[in-house]
This record gives C-alpha cells, sequence and structure tokens, in this order.
C-alpha cells in the first residue's frame, strides 16, 4: 500500500518540502489549522502528515481523534520561526504516560 | 475491601475460586506484556530522542539555505522554483506487531525513480543557496521518515502501556482482593453454619437421651 506524505505549515517553513516530493499544505492562519488537518487525515491518503510545531500545538483536538491509529502519523518539525521544544515535549510525555513519570529525559 | 454480594454456598465458593485463578494467570501474563512492551518502548524512545535531534539540527540547517536563498532571490521566483516536484515521494506502509500493538513501517518509494536528478527548476535563474537547500532536505528525508515510523511507534506503545498497566493495577489491587475476601467470607460462613448445626445435633441428641432412658450422656 503506497501512500503520499503530507505538511502542513506557514508558507515560509515549508516552501522547500514541495521540491522533494512531499504534498504541502501552506496554513498562514494558525486557527485554520485544525480543520486543514481534519481534510487531509480523513482523505486517508496520507501516511505522515508532518506539522509544523505551533500548528500542531493549535490542533490536539483534532489530532486526538486519529491518535489511536497506525496512520496517518503526525509528526511535529520545527518551523521557520525556530524550534519551540515541542517535539522533545511530545517524548517526554509518551514516557511520562508509559512509565508514569518522566524517567529518561528528566528536567 | 468489599466482600461481593454473593450467597455463601459451596458451589459459590468453587465458581469463585476459578475466577481467582484465572484472574491471577491473567494478571501475571499481563504483568509480563507490560515489562516486555516497557522494555522495547525504552530503547526505540531513546533512538527516537537521538533521531529526532539529529532530524531537528538537518532542518534548521536546511531553513538556514533556504533563507540564504530568498536573500538573492526574489520571493515570486524562489517559490514557483519550488512550486512544482519532479517527482512524488510516497511511503509504503507496513505493518508490524509489538506484542499485540500495530505499528506502521514506512519504506520511501519515487514515484518516478530518476537517480540523481532532484532538482524541479533549471539552474539558470536560481541561487546555488537553493541548490543547497534542496539537496539538504532531500538528503534529511529518509531521516524524517523514519522519525515519522519510529514516534508513532512510541505513541502507540505508551498508550498501550498505560492500558495494560491500569488492568495489572486494577487485577492486583481490586479484583483479585475481593475475590480472596469473599471466598474467605463464605469459608467462614460455611465453617459457621458446621459448628452451629453440631451443636444443635448434641443438644438434640442431649434432649432424646433424656427423655429415653432419663440420663444425659454428658455426665459420661
Amino acid at each position: 500500500m503506497v501512500k503520499n506524505i503530507a505538511v502542513i505549515g506557514d508558507s515560509e517553513s515549508i516552501k522547500g518540502f514541495g521540491a522533494v516530493g512531499i504534498d504541502m499544505f501552506i496554513c498562514d492562519e494558525p486557527l485554520e489549522s485544525g480543520g486543514l488537518f481534519k481534510r487531509i487525515a480523513e482523505t486517508e491518503d496520507y501516511a505522515i502528515i508532518y506539522m509544523t510545531e505551533e500548528l500542531f500545538e493549535l490542533s490536539a483536538r483534532e489530532r486526538n481523534k486519529f491518535a489511536d491509529r497506525a496512520i496517518p502519523a503526525v509528526i511535529p518539525i520545527p518551523s521557520a520561526q525556530g524550534n519551540r521544544g515541542t517535539g522533545q515535549k511530545r517524548l517526554s510525555k509518551f514516557v511520562e504516560q508509559a512509565v508514569g513519570s518522566d524517567i529518561l529525559f528528566g528536567n | 475491601m468489599a466482600v461481593m454480594n454473593v450467597n455463601p454456598t459451596r458451589m459459590q465458593m468453587t465458581k469463585l475460586k476459578k475466577q481467582l485463578q484465572i484472574a491471577r494467570r491473567g494478571h501475571k501474563m499481563l504483568k509480563d506484556k507490560r515489562d516486555e512492551l516497557m522494555r522495547q518502548f525504552i530503547e526505540l524512545v531513546k533512538e527516537n530522542k537521538k533521531l529526532r535531534e539529529k532530524v531537528e539540527a538537518q532542518l534548521e540547517e536546511c531553513n538556514n539555505h533556504f533563507i540564504n536563498a530568498s536573500a538573492v532571490m526574489n520571493k515570486k521566483a524562489l517559490e514557483s522554483s519550488l512550486m512544482s516536484s519532479k517527482h512524488q515521494t510516497g511511503v509504503e506502509v507496513d505493518g508490524k506487531n509489538i506484542m499485540s500493538v500495530d505499528v506502521p513501517l514506512f519504506s520511501q518509494v519515487h514515484g518516478s525513480d530518476d537517480g540523481g536528478e532532484i532538482f524541479p527548476y533549471g539552474f539558470a535563474f536560481t541561487s546555488f543557496e537553493l541548490d543547497d537547500a534542496v539537496t539538504e532536505l532531500n538528503n534529511v528525508l529518509p531521516d524524517l521518515i523514519k522519525l515519522a515510523e519510529i514516534e508513532k511507534s512510541c505513541e502507540l506503545m505508551a498508550a498501550e502501556i498505560e492500558r495494560t498497566r491500569r488492568r495489572v493495577n486494577s487485577l492486583e489491587h481490586v479484583m483479585i482482593p475481593r475475590y480472596e475476601e469473599t471466598i474467605k467470607y463464605i469459608a467462614m460462613k460455611l465453617e459457621e453454619n458446621d459448628r452451629s448445626s453440631r451443636t444443635r445435633l448434641m443438644k438434640v441428641k442431649d434432649m432424646l437421651l433424656e427423655k429415653a432412658h432419663g440420663y444425659s450422656e454428658k455426665y459420661n
């Protein structure tokens, strides 16, 4: 089963992804990211959806509906504005969820 | 701990004993599952962290190249050069089962595999910085896909571990003690019944002996 890859973000951060064959969904209005994500995820054409960290945080509600499915995998990536640490925090959250407290990256 | 609302009969006790045995076996199995999942999860999440750090650093590098490129090219030209792509990058989706958790496996596939040619634009009107940026991004791609695979696995496994842990705890601290209490309660109730019927019988025997022969056994 071959599926595509999507990236959602502001035009500044994701402009390069189109050149390497990833479908770009430009979302310059952060509040629209949730709806856009939902539309993309529901097509089921995409196995991986990368989102810039800002939009990733804002679309938590929509993402949760797809959290327990194997695909799509929704992955935060740093945007052009810099790394907000969302991805690292997410990992800590996983450890906390599994172990009960963050024993690996605790700080 | 509350005793279950059951009739204190022998049959009920046998049934509860059987259920207790099943609960204990389930508890042991779930505990093993939790421990194994945890071991694999910890391994995976460590790898995940390393990979994420690497990918984030590479993406930042990439962004720097794009910033440099946009400094020497005008915005419209830059965006239109990147607009179209030579090929569509897809992933072959496969699945793997880790301790009953279905995790995805992704492997990169190109729509049209044309080797080294990754640039979707001609070189005449673009800056070399843009070439660097696109090359860099193309190099990150395998890692980015690997990251997606691992991170999704971690997410699914974390959720499964949490669920399994809850089940183990509820068996260990609620179900099993409750069964044990109830079985103890029934056993005690049965013994009590036993003793009371025994004394009653002794009493009756005394009364009958007294009536028939005029003496009672207890004086012998």
